[in-house]
């Protein structure tokens, strides 16, 4: 059996009972000039909790998963090969794709041989676990510091690949390096595995 | 002064008129409310200020408060509204119409009501009212408050919950 | 008559100016309170707010419900607007001004009932709530207009009964003369501490303020009596709520603050109208140190439950208020005689 806690869990715990209130107490005034010095000290406290938000953000956590990416390797082709294996991963079951082959003529376009026609996330049931970023072999899914934005509709909220890939023109390329630690650079440092390739 | 006499007349007139005539009670108390009004009115064109304000407050600020509590609270409408036998409403329409025949009759042979005293302007003043008050009428008034203050402390008896021995 | 004229324009864009302000430093002095910075936005320091607020108000769908009683509907707000604002015409908002050689003197009507007339303003303004309430036909509106009447009727009670003791001192119940009694002796707060004590916690309940806001208590009847207004007609109900607390806290100022008294000034012997405009600034700031009493407390005490504050009006602040009566009673006649 286990044993009564004695210990309080917290400093300000207090004992309850139902003892009848002393005359000062069911005069209410002494307890309410106490929480009305409570108050005003409050008031006149300097620091305040307010962060204006569009000119001041809130320190965010350098491995926020956000929205997600879909990369581009250096000379601008799709790395993703439509295999389905974030699909799989995705505890959410936010994920659908529709795979095709590459044609000739694409290959500027696609860097394997078979791509994701349609990509599709749900962004209202995904978790951003970043399950698929772990899951995917090419290196193309990635969560970003970048917020979903919100909307009116729920179908708006399935982001086809006009969403998610990554802009052609290298300056507006989404940076993933922020959540890559060291571990992770070195590993794609090495050639040897295939994908790294 | 005589025109907003007049206006004050045609209003507690008319209003007393709806509130015997609207077929909705909420419409009929607020009809009365405004009567009321008109009335202390009335009372103010008399240099009657007290008796004016204590009209507001006692009887538009708290009687029919209640008035119109009780109403809001039992939904009257007119489905609720019992319907009278045919016999209820032919007696109705017979004492109602012999009123009318005697006061048309008295109007007829002009009616005169003397004043019982001759009017001075700071009767109704607080002042004067006081004075007669705390005079004349010091053991009734003080009878009076006695009765209320009775009936304030009935009420809050009357309101207050019964103490259940089992669970005390 | 020209003069009077415009001093009764001007106290009505005064008083309708400061209850808007009064919204805006409500909501900047909730937001101290918890440690916020509240509306920064609408200009500098979001001074803009109540005009801003103004303006969304007017622009907003101004919707009825079908099944409301349509007049009845449209009275409500406009009682509760009226029965505020004609309040501030007895009260002494100055002394006496010299406008090149005619005396005036800042307050629009002297009747010798100025406090009854105060009372009478107060009891017809819960109409206001209460038709709004059951015109809206909805039962929220209908609990929050019952809570409404009964809370006012039952501090009506207690406030009044505060007030006769303080009558019994002063013996006019014209506030001019009340301020001019108070300039020539002490404060009445120093005679009647307790009846101070009650007349502050009945306006409080008259105000439909916190702690006893439960005629428009959000947890339990979604608004209360105004869950079916929207617009304008909702801003109507909201602000006559801050007008009845400036107007509330001008009262409470003159009957146990001294008014427009400010203590030795008389010795100092400015020019008469510097007097009289210092004596009116004075009052402003017992104003707003009330308002802001209003709203400290509001951010500070929770709601009353319905029950409690009945026990609270009826069995604690009633026979508090004739005890109060009676020891005031019995000092005037130690000191005085009958």
């Amino acid at each position: 059996m286990a044993t009564p806690i004695t210990q309080p869990l917290t400093k300000r715990s207090q004992v309850v009972s139902e003892k009848r209130m002393t005359l000062m107490e069911r005069i209410y005034l002494p307890a309410i000039i106490k929480g009305m010095g409570i108050t005003l000290k409050h008031f006149f406290r300097l620091r305040k909790a307010t962060v204006k938000y569009p000119e001041q953000l809130r320190p965010m956590s350098p491995v926020y998963r956000g929205m997600h990416v879909l990369k581009r390797d250096e000379q601008g082709r799709e790395r993703c090969t439509a295999c389905g294996l974030c699909a799989v991963a995705c505890p959410a079951e936010a994920i659908t794709m529709v795979a095709a082959e590459r044609r000739k003529g694409e290959e500027k376009l696609y860097r394997e041989e078979k791509y994701a026609a349609v990509y599709e996330i749900n962004m209202l049931r995904c978790i951003f676990c970043g399950d698929c970023e772990d899951a995917c072999p090419k290196e193309a899914i990635f969560l970003t510091d970048r917020l979903v934005p919100t909307d009116y509709t729920r179908g708006t909220f399935v982001y086809g690949k006009q969403w998610l890939v990554e802009p052609l023109d290298p300056a507006l390329r989404v940076d993933v390096s922020k959540r890559q630690p060291k571990a992770v650079a070195e590993f794609k440092k090495d050639r040897n595995f295939a994908h790294n390739r | 002064m005589l025109t907003l006499f007049y206006l004050f007349a045609a209003i507690s007139v008319l209003c007393a008129l709806v509130v015997v005539a609207a077929r909705d009670p909420v419409n009929s108390v607020i009809a009365l409310i405004v009567c009321f009004l008109s009335i202390a009115g009335h009372y103010i064109l008399l240099n009657a200020q007290f008796l004016a304000v204590v009209h507001i407050i006692v009887y538009t600020g708290a009687i029919m408060v209640l008035f119109l509590f009780v109403i809001m609270l039992l939904n009257l409408n007119k489905a609720t509204e019992p319907q009278r036998s045919l016999a209820t409403r032919v007696a109705a329409v017979v004492a109602g119409g012999l009123v009318l025949l005697t006061l048309l009759a008295a109007v007829r042979h002009g009616i005169s009501v003397e004043p019982a005293r001759d009017f001075d302007i700071g009767t109704g003043l607080v002042r004067s009212v006081g004075r007669s008050l705390f005079n004349e009428f010091l053991l009734p008034f003080e009878v009076s408050s006695v009765l209320f203050l009775s009936a304030m402390v009935g009420a809050v008896m009357l309101g207050r919950r019964e103490k259940n021995p089992q669970a005390a | 008559m020209i003069p009077t004229v415009i001093f009764l324009v001007a106290l009505l864009l005064v008083t309708l100016g400061v209850a808007a302000y009064a919204t805006y430093a409500e909501r900047k002095v909730a937001a101290f309170m918890q440690d916020r910075i509240g509306p920064d936005r609408a200009g500098p320091f979001g001074l803009l707010q109540p005009i801003a607020d103004g303006v969304k108000m007017i622009m907003k769908e101004d919707f009825m419900p079908a099944s409301a009683n349509r007049w009845l509907f449209f009275l409500g707000p406009a009682i509760a607007m009226t029965t505020a604002l004609l309040t501030g015409v007895v009260i002494p908002w100055g002394g006496t001004l010299d406008l090149g050689g005619t005396a005036f003197r800042l307050q629009v009507a002297d009747p010798d009932i100025g406090i009854l007339y105060v009372f009478a303003m107060v009891s017809i303004g819960v109409y206001g709530i209460m038709l709004g309430g059951w015109a809206s036909n909805n039962k929220y509106a209908l609990y929050g207009a019952i809570r409404a009447a009964s809370q006012m009727v039952s501090y009506e009670l207690a406030m009044g009964m505060s007030i006769v003791a303080l009558v019994i001192l002063t013996g006019s119940l014209s506030l001019n003369d009340i301020v001019e009694q108070q300039r020539a002796g002490l404060w009445n707060i120093v005679y009647q501490p307790l009846g101070f004590l009650l007349f502050v916690i009945c306006a409080f309940a008259e105000c439909n303020r916190a702690p006893f806001d439960l005629p428009e208590c959000e947890t339990e009847l979604v608004g209360g009596y105004h869950t079916e207004y929207s617009s304008m007609k909702l801003g109507f109900y909201l602000f006559a709520e801050y007008v009845n607390m400036f107007i509330s806290s001008a009262v409470i100022s003159t009957l146990y603050f001294g008014g427009y008294d400010v203590p030795f000034l008389d010795g100092l012997g400015l020019p008469q109208n510097v007097t009289v405009v210092l004596g009116t600034v004075a009052l402003f700031l017992k104003i707003t140190f009330f308002i802001f009493l209003f709203m400290w407390v509001r951010w500070t005490l929770p709601r009353f439950r319905y029950d409690q504050l009945m026990d609270l009006g009826w069995k604690s602040l009633i026979p508090l208020a004739i005890l109060n009566v009676l020891l005031t009673g019995v000092g005037y006649y130690l000191k005085n005689g009958i």
